[in-house]
């Protein structure tokens, strides 16, 4: 049951991605396609979310593999909030093969499969794992809007002939909606951050380097919001500064084991 | 059956002093549809900066034809070597091109279907004419809402504004500092204005110019040597004077950019010689444009328009060739109504004449009409197949002959 749910939700976001590629070339309806794409894999991918929490023993997303699953849902769910809207629409180019490829890779380690087991109290995980991860779906997104935004910094700066062509979002807006996607994320990762140093504390345990990782990109993404509004951190270097946390993220998530939950 | 007949003259042939005395206003075209159409034809008059056409719909296409030429004529007798004839199918697909902007001087400019729905608002109207020109309305409509045809600028001003657009998103309030109270920073405010921007100062050598211009936008009136303590709040700067050097250099914009905490600034020079420094742009958060790089904008995305109007041409080739489906039907419709009237009037005296009870006449009615209809169905669709591939006048005559209907015509 859960391979049938995997391959179409695999398959949406790959069409998705797809697609996006062709509304970069000619705006129309690549990216309608592309907006369907992503609403049916996320509901797909959601019903094989709860098949795994029906069937599991504990809270299915402990392991690796597992949580990235949650966090390909999450971040797609994220974009799901704004990024179908036609002047984001090339957000999707970032996000979708992204999606695809940690889908893929979540299903490679198993973290789509049902009836995992868990050793650790519900609550805990849930609060945790789940706000870290809905911290760093954002910071994905972030970086994401980063990521365009320099590119549509760069076409700006070269004068190229053919801006108006692929209209890519302003420059403006894609710097405040990546303020306000960190703005909600950060005080998730403090959170998620808060409950796990409640658990080290009560039950004891080793300060890993997951942990160490984790603190440094909280620190990043605390320092981006606080000169944004202390000192009006905007533009290119804030951009840099969301994609040096970024790479961060990348290393929490797939360079390092889930150490403190194996 | 009515012929369609188009008579007129266009920016292709007619330079603009012969244009201008040949263009009519709205009640004039109004008037002069209603003296062309008469009591029996229609005639709709579409004038436009870049054409005046007359299209009638009547019974006689020479006729009708040398109406519209006496008519373009009385209007200026030099028109004659400029004037352009085109019949039925012909005229259909010019007023569809027309109404898509495929025959504007920038294609797929948007005002032309307004004007197309003004002359037809304005005109004398029958069945050939008002099917023609709701056929051309709503392919105008379809080839701009399935072609990016008229999305992009086709002017350096509005390219200016969509440039914009590009860096700020919504215009709404922000705030424009206009250097230069000429004709042509007028053009470009105009432009960011209708977009919601909003002009808040405007700084010009002479201040009194600059106050005339202030009062008629809104903003403050300045001295050239005030323009830099405003950058701070300026989002927008459209610079066009006439001044020898630089209005800005790199250092002035560089010593408000501290100021600005990071909030972009969007300069257009619309000047030559240039009014502001072109290093400018390699400062962080400010993008100057040049009159070179919008016009290189305005190429490109009129290159994009006539990539476009391809696929346009296709929407309206295939809606132009509804029209002509229906209005081929328009020749056998007659005959078809006659052959079935003709039909109909032997059967009911046949049945006048046979000595039947009412259940006999019922039954004998009953099957009679399903063996008329059965007998004319094939002919019918036939005879409308044959006016689609345009033999429905040889068909319709061939059935007016055989059945003898001439006398109905």
């Amino acid at each position: 049951m859960a391979e049938l749910l995997f391959w179409p939700a695999l398959l949406a976001y790959g069409e998705a991605a797809v697609a996006y590629f062709g509304e970069a070339r000619r705006p129309g309806l690549a990216g309608r396609l592309a907006t369907w794409g992503v609403r049916i894999g996320w509901l797909v991918q959601t019903a094989l979310l709860a098949l795994q929490a029906a069937r599991a023993d504990g809270f299915p997303w402990s392991t690796w593999a597992g949580s990235l699953n949650l966090f390909v849902w999450l971040v797609v769910g994220a974009y799901l909030i704004w990024g179908c809207q036609a002047r984001y629409r090339l957000l999707g180019l970032a996000v979708l093969p992204l999606a695809a490829v940690l889908l893929a890779l979540a299903h490679a380690g198993g973290g789509t499969d049902v009836g995992e087991k868990s050793g650790y109290s519900n609550l805990f995980l849930v609060l945790h794992v789940g706000l870290v991860l809905a911290a760093f779906a954002g910071f994905t997104l972030a970086a994401a809007l980063s990521a365009l935004y320099l590119w549509q910094e760069r076409r700006l700066k070269r004068r190229e002939a053919t801006i108006l062509r692929v209209r890519a979002p302003a420059l403006a807006r894609l710097d405040e909606l990546a303020a306000r996607t960190t703005a909600v994320a950060l005080p998730a990762l403090t959170l998620g951050i808060a409950v796990g140093i409640a658990r080290l504390r009560d039950r004891g345990g080793g300060f890993d380097a997951l942990m160490a990782v984790t603190l440094l990109t909280w620190a990043v993404y605390g320092s981006y919001l606080a000169l944004r509004f202390a000192a009006g951190l905007r533009g290119r270097r804030a951009a840099y500064v969301l994609l040096a946390g970024f790479v961060l993220v990348a290393i929490v998530r797939l360079a390092l084991p889930v150490t403190h939950f194996s | 059956m009515s012929s369609l007949v188009l008579v007129g003259i266009s920016h292709h042939r007619a330079p603009v002093e012969l244009r201008e005395r040949a263009a009519l206003d709205r009640e004039r075209a109004a008037a002069l549809a209603r003296q062309l159409a008469g009591e029996t034809s229609e005639a709709v008059c579409l004038s436009t900066c870049n054409r005046t056409e007359l299209y009638l719909a009547d019974e006689s296409a020479e006729e009708a034809e040398r109406k519209a030429e006496a008519a373009l004529l009385a209007l200026e007798a030099e028109l004659g070597p400029a004037l352009y004839r085109l019949r039925d199918e012909a005229a259909a697909l010019h007023l569809f091109r027309v109404a898509a902007g495929l025959d504007s001087m920038v294609p797929g400019e948007g005002e032309i279907l307004g004007q197309v729905r003004a002359a037809f608002e304005a005109g004398s109207t029958g069945r050939v004419l008002d099917r023609l020109f709701r056929e051309a309305l709503r392919a105008g409509r379809k080839a701009r809402s399935e072609t990016a045809i008229g999305e992009s600028p086709a002017s350096t001003s509005s390219a200016a504004a969509a440039l914009a657009e590009q860096v700020f998103g919504d215009l709404h309030s922000r705030l424009i500092l206009l250097i230069g109270a000429g004709k042509v920073g007028e053009l470009a405010a105009r432009n960011f204005l209708s977009r919601g921007a909003e002009i808040a100062f405007v700084a010009n050598r002479t201040v009194d110019r600059a106050a005339e211009l202030s009062e008629r936008f809104g903003g403050t009136a300045l001295p050239l040597d005030r323009v830099e303590e405003q950058l701070v709040r300026a989002d927008v700067v459209l610079s066009s004077t006439s001044a020898p050097g630089w209005i800005l250099d790199r250092e002035a914009v560089a010593r408000v950019v501290p100021a600005r905490r990071g909030r972009p600034l969007f300069l257009i020079d619309l000047a030559v010689p240039r009014d502001l420094d072109p290093a400018i742009h390699e400062l962080d958060g400010c993008y100057l444009y040049d009159i070179d790089d919008l016009e290189a904008v305005v190429a490109e995305t009129l290159a994009g328009r006539r990539r476009e109007a391809e696929r346009a041409e296709a929407i309206v080739a295939a809606e132009s060739e509804r029209f002509r489906e229906w209005q081929a039907a328009l020749d056998v419709v007659p005959a078809i109504a006659s052959l079935r009237a003709r039909a109909e009037e032997i059967r009911a005296a046949e049945l006048r004449r046979a000595k039947l009870n009412d259940a006999e006449r019922r039954a004998a009615e009953s099957v009679t009409a399903a063996v008329l209809n059965k007998l004319l169905h094939l002919p019918t669709i036939r005879m409308k197949e044959a006016a689609a591939a345009a033999d429905g006048v040889i068909y319709a005559d061939a059935v007016r002959h055989l059945f003898g209907l001439e006398d109905e015509r």
